[in-house]
């Protein structure tokens, strides 16, 4: 049959046709074969859509499915010639053959040709009753197929009113069936902005989807735990009763059937009172959670990246399973990745030993993302656990030891991390770090350990040597690291006047005239202003305790949290992004989720930012799909225009102006002034009379309060970094 | 749900495109060669581009691609697709370009059998066997009373079998399969050590047979003390064929079912306590200079004399720039292969209680770069039969048919290792 995909010869279609209408019945099944083959290739065979046609009655039932598949897909271009199908095809409703009933209701609903539709309803009608179920199962796919294309239809016919009946049927097949196409109208309907539950779920349905439960397919299964999912309990006994019910699915063999049990047990979870009972449900959940473990590992990625949401919410669920997190040598990158996450999640006192040694042995593996993101996971375990610090202060410095660049570049970055949550504690680390000085070659890296030096200026002997290695380069490096030497430089200065008064000199006058960046400029334009008017301001603003950092037990605030959990294992909890960010007629946009910001708890901020550049991201890329289309103009930025438009809302700006309150922004960007561009509306206001070359020692500055700069927002890095981890999924 | 289904070859070229819904193009697999296959820097199994989700999976030469455009049920997706895989294995025995480009039509009958709309239907092998079928069906032939047979059969409630089934000597075979994953630190602790078991059935049993099964696994013995505790296996978690019942399970923890008919598995569990090991590899690996790395790895058996591992497979990672190794052994074959930087060290059969020692020395040329060799673990693989590294046994397996016919029962135990037995050095 290879031969069918041979280049194409002149005239291929003609000689088809040709053989479509043979005499020979052999002859014409194999011309069909071909043009199906033809069709998967995608080159154009809906010339032959006649000849095709007049092979559709037949006794043969695989030569009847393979028309079958032709006609679904080009009904659409032929809507004229598919009215002469439908003769046929309610003839073969009538069919003594079940198989050959539901064959034909099935395909009807895939045909979507306007003109075949009104000749659909009564078959549709007699096979929702057939005696034969799994005509009935098929009968009930079709209504949602129906309610696809023409939702009008459905309601006028009554077929609403007969599924929701026939969640009652005895067979556990046309429950699940019945059920699934009822869950799809209702999205359908929601999506549609239909403003009444078209699938609405009472106490009546919940019991004959809790019979059913266990005696259909794994593929029912899941279609009717989602149902049950969406039901609220009338009170804690029922919540008691529907988890009791679904515990026992923790078992099956299928783990979407699983996820999907623990999804429904974690929703109604929230409804019991008792204590004992929650503690015994979640203790019944860990090990099915381990066990998926062993599955495929795209499988275990869906799994894993569920069991970090739900440690987010449980946080002692698995903590004595860390063992079985640890990565193998030859898993997948992302599965790796997302068991490091975990891994620090369980991270407590008891397991740190462990876990540190696995991580350096980790640090020394061969990929370079890995191995970075391994030394960030030491630090966060610094950060988390303070009696194991020092210890992981230790493996740094064993790791900084092998003297490979991205291994100590890293090393340093985490180092940092660990100043500023244990001030004053590892300063004998620093001539270790600073030994290191020509291996750095990141401005993340370089900027870590200007930020190290200039706040232990005091403790550090020459380090106005080290800073001087920086400011004869300075324009050479990039701006974070321009920003950052400029700010050690002044705090050197103001620990020790004595010694740096050129350096300080020379820094804030090359970063005045020489540099390019105007952000470097107006920063070093604010520092001259402050050292010149009021040192004591200066190091009020300079020297300002920083605020220690925390690890964060949370990555999405907790209404997205909750919201999440319920979506278990769809894809939203997989991305930990809310659905309408990337999915929907034209998703959410930005005004959508302005107006959901407005009634979101206050720590939704971050979550809310994160999502908006998704959705700018998001509309990009949907135009990247459409490229054979004409782009679509309804009324929504596209392309580019949307990201520019994002930066201009309200909303974002509100957000990149309101002040940090979010531990997690201190993490991800740790300096407070140096690895940002601030909203360019703060310093122009201080700055707005200055000329570029003219002598910038007039006093007469408008005066900068301290609050004002010190704790500047950094909350362009987190919103970067949003973006950062949606792309790293592609 | 499942909006589109693709199965693309490693060139990117479309195999199979079969769309379930209308909210896709056919042209959307471009957009999938574009993003995936001629991508190098892959890093996600799912891919979503604007509200376009493509999730994929990779079989032989093959892609297996299932397209969504709403908030779709991930789990279910890759589990559909490496469900596919399986129905097409059990079909045209492999599953690679050639398969599949020489059973299209049959695929197309098959993608279209097991989801409707985008919601995965039956897939169970065995029912769709009595109806799709590599000879063509003439619907005439069938009288419609055996489709309804059939029919009744794919959706019942034991739609993994067919009532008609009869066998001259009705047999069951069970397969208790163990895999072993260790990682071991370069000291000797063991980091990680827990046991994969599966338990797969044959059975070859007339009628509707209902079938009790029995392990010596804790959970079992929780409820009748009278067997002593004393060598009863923990299990962490274990899953089940669809076949048995859950509810009983949870209730009784009586393991009850109507086997499908052939093979399939009835059990999977996990156990993490006790795991005895039945291989111990003590290396002793030293970089001498720049220019010389010297192993020594011994590998004891230690399980009962009676039996042996077979088919044993060491592999010793050496430095990237190693030119040579020597290598003595005292049994099997040791051989260096520089495209894998391995030496991979070949053993058909050790004796429970032997004790086998490689030793060898890798050359190295020098190298510019500073770059410290990662030292991959060791990996070994073996297999032991008759042997359970968790102490699993079957305790009894009953059948019972209304005929009341007598059966025979086999059970085979298999304790094995591929690629994660790991031990550092």
């Amino acid at each position: 049959m290879s031969s069918f995909r041979a280049p194409p010869r002149k005239g291929e279609n003609f000689e088809l046709a040709a053989d479509l209408n043979s005499e020979y019945k052999e002859k014409r099944k194999d011309a069909i074969k071909r043009v199906i083959a033809n069709m998967t290739v995608q080159k154009d065979v809906s010339g032959l859509f006649p000849d095709v046609l007049k092979n559709m009655q037949t006794d043969d039932l695989e030569q009847k499915k393979l028309v079958y598949l032709y006609l679904m897909n080009y009904a659409k271009t032929q809507p004229e010639l598919v009215i002469l199908a439908v003769n046929t095809f309610v003839k073969d409703t009538d069919d003594p053959n079940p198989l050959v009933r539901a064959l034909a209701i099935r395909t009807m609903g895939c045909l979507r040709a306007e003109k075949i539709i009104d000749y659909l309803c009564d078959p549709l009608q007699k096979c929702l009753k057939d005696d034969n179920p799994y005509v009935r199962k098929t009968a009930a796919l079709c209504v949602a197929k129906l309610y696809d294309l023409k939702p009008e239809l459905v309601i006028e016919n009554g077929f609403l009113e007969q599924l929701r009946d026939m969640i009652a049927d005895s067979n556990p097949m046309v429950v699940a069936n019945t059920v699934a196409a009822l869950s799809d109208i209702h999205l359908a309907a929601v999506a549609a902005g239909v403003p009444r539950d078209q699938f609405p779920i009472t106490t009546d349905i919940v019991n004959k989807l809790l019979v059913a439960l266990n005696e259909c397919s794994e593929w029912g299964r899941v279609a009717i735990l989602n149902a049950l999912s969406r039901y609220t309990a009338e009170d804690a006994g029922e919540s008691e009763h529907i988890c009791e019910r679904v515990v026992p699915q923790f078992q099956h063999a299928n783990a979407s059937v699983v996820l999907s049990a623990i999804k429904v047990v974690m929703i109604h979870m929230r409804e019991i009172n008792s204590e004992n009972l929650v503690k015994t449900l979640v203790r019944k959940m860990a090990p099915p959670l381990v066990t998926l473990l062993s599955n495929p590992p795209e499988v275990q990625w869906v799994a894993l990246r569920n069991i970090n949401l739900l440690l987010q919410k449980r946080p002692d669920m698995l903590s004595n399973e860390m063992r079985v997190f640890f990565c193998k040598y030859n898993d997948p990158l992302y599965v790796k990745v997302e068991k490091l996450d975990i891994m620090v999640r369980l991270a407590s006192d008891n397991n740190v030993d462990p876990l540190l040694s696995e991580l350096k042995e980790y640090a020394q593996e061969v990929d370079v993302d890995f191995v970075r993101r391994s030394i960030k996971a030491i630090g966060q375990t610094a950060i988390k656990i303070d009696e194991a610090a020092e210890r992981c202060v230790n493996v740094l410095l064993e790791l900084i030891g092998t003297r490979v660049s991205y291994v100590v570049q890293e090393a340093v970055v985490v180092m940092k991390d660990i100043f500023r949550k244990y001030p004053s504690t590892y300063e004998g680390v620093i001539p270790t770090l600073c030994a290191n000085l020509d291996e750095l070659d990141e401005p993340e890296a370089k900027a870590s350990l200007i930020w190290i030096i200039g706040e232990y200026a005091r403790k550090i002997d020459n380090a106005d040597e080290l800073l001087g290695i920086f400011v004869d380069t300075f324009t050479e490096e990039s701006y974070p690291v321009q920003l950052q030497t400029l700010t050690a430089v002044v705090k050197l200065y103001l620990q020790k006047p004595e010694s740096s008064q050129g350096l300080v000199q020379k820094v804030l006058n090359t970063a005045t005239k020489d540099c390019d960046s105007p952000d470097v400029r107006d920063r070093a334009y604010i520092y001259w202003r402050l050292l010149s008017t009021d040192p004591g301001a200066a190091k009020a603003v300079v020297l300002s305790v920083r605020p220690p950092i925390t690890l964060p037990r949370t990555t999405v605030s907790a209404g997205l949290l909750e919201e999440l959990l319920g979506e278990i294992p769809l894809l939203a909890s997989v991305y930990h992004k809310p659905a309408e960010t990337f999915v929907g007629q034209g998703r959410i946009g930005a005004d959508s989720m302005q107006a959901r910001k407005g009634s979101d708890l206050a720590d939704d901020r971050l979550a809310t930012q994160k999502a908006l550049q998704t959705v700018a991201a998001g509309q990009q890329a949907e135009n990247l799909l459409d490229f054979d289309d004409d782009v679509q103009n309804d009324g929504q930025p596209s392309g580019l225009a949307a990201t520019t438009i994002f930066s201009q809302t309200p909303a974002a700006a509100n957000l990149l102006a309101g002040t940090s309150s979010n531990p997690l922004d201190d993490l991800v960007s740790i300096f407070g002034n140096a690895s940002l561009t601030a909203t360019p509306a703060t310093p122009a206001t201080g700055l707005g009379g200055f000329g570029f070359g003219g002598a910038p020692l007039t006093p007469a500055v408008p005066s900068i309060t301290p609050t004002s700069l010190s704790p500047r927002p950094p909350q362009q890095q987190p919103a970067q970094s949003g973006q950062d981890d949606l792309l790293g999924l592609f | 749900m499942i909006s589109a289904f693709f199965i693309f070859n490693q060139k990117g070229e479309v195999l199979i495109s079969r769309l379930y819904r209308t909210d896709l193009k056919r042209s959307i697999a471009d957009v999938f060669r574009i993003q995936v296959v001629s991508n190098s820097d892959v890093r996600s199994p799912i891919i979503t581009l604007g509200s376009t989700s493509f999730f994929h999976v990779r079989a032989n030469n093959l892609y297996v691609v299932a397209v969504t455009k709403c908030n779709a049920n991930a789990a279910l997706v890759f589990e559909f697709c490496y469900r596919f895989i399986s129905i097409a294995k059990s079909y045209f025995g492999k599953v690679d370009e050639e398969a599949v480009k020489n059973n299209f039509v049959l695929i197309y009958e098959l993608v279209d059998e097991i989801v409707d709309f985008g919601y995965p239907q039956n897939s169970e092998t065995d029912t769709l066997k009595t109806y799709i079928t590599t000879e063509s069906v003439v619907s005439s032939n069938i009288a419609a009373e055996e489709s309804s047979k059939i029919t009744t059969q794919a959706t019942g409630s034991t739609n993994w079998r067919r009532g008609d089934v009869k066998y001259k000597k009705n047999e069951a075979f069970v397969d208790v399969v163990e895999t072993v994953n260790l990682s071991m630190s370069a000291k000797g602790t063991v980091l990680r050590a827990d046991v994969d078991g599966h338990i797969l059935m044959r059975a070859y049993l007339s009628g509707t047979p209902e079938c009790k099964f029995g392990l010596n696994d804790k959970l079992v013995i929780d409820k009748n003390d009278r067997n002593g505790a004393g060598d009863a296996v923990q299990l962490d978690d274990c899953t089940f064929h669809q076949c048995v019942r859950l509810d009983e399970f949870d209730s009784t923890r009586t393991i009850s079912f109507v086997p499908p008919d052939g093979e399939f598995e009835l059990m999977r569990y996990r156990s993490t306590s006790n795991v005895k090991l039945p291989l111990r590899v003590i290396p002793t690996v030293n970089e001498i200079g720049t220019s010389q790395v010297s192993y020594v790895v011994t590998v004891k058996a230690s399980f009962n004399n009676k039996l042996s591992a077979t088919n044993v497979v060491v592999r010793i990672p050496t430095p990237l720039n190693t030119t040579n190794v020597d290598c003595k052994v005292p049994l099997g074959k040791a051989k260096y292969v520089p495209a894998e930087n391995v030496v991979v060290w070949k053993i058909p059969r050790i004796q429970g209680g032997q004790e086998v020692t490689f030793s060898g020395n890798a050359q190295l040329t020098s190298t510019t770069t500073r770059q410290v060799w990662a030292r991959p673990p060791i990996d070994v693989d073996f297999q032991v039969l008759m042997f359970t590294a968790s102490g699993l046994i079957v305790r009894f397996l009953k059948v019972f048919e209304k005929s009341n016919y007598q059966s025979v029962k086999w059970v085979r135990y298999l304790t094995k290792a591929s690629g994660s037995y790991q031990v550092r050095f």
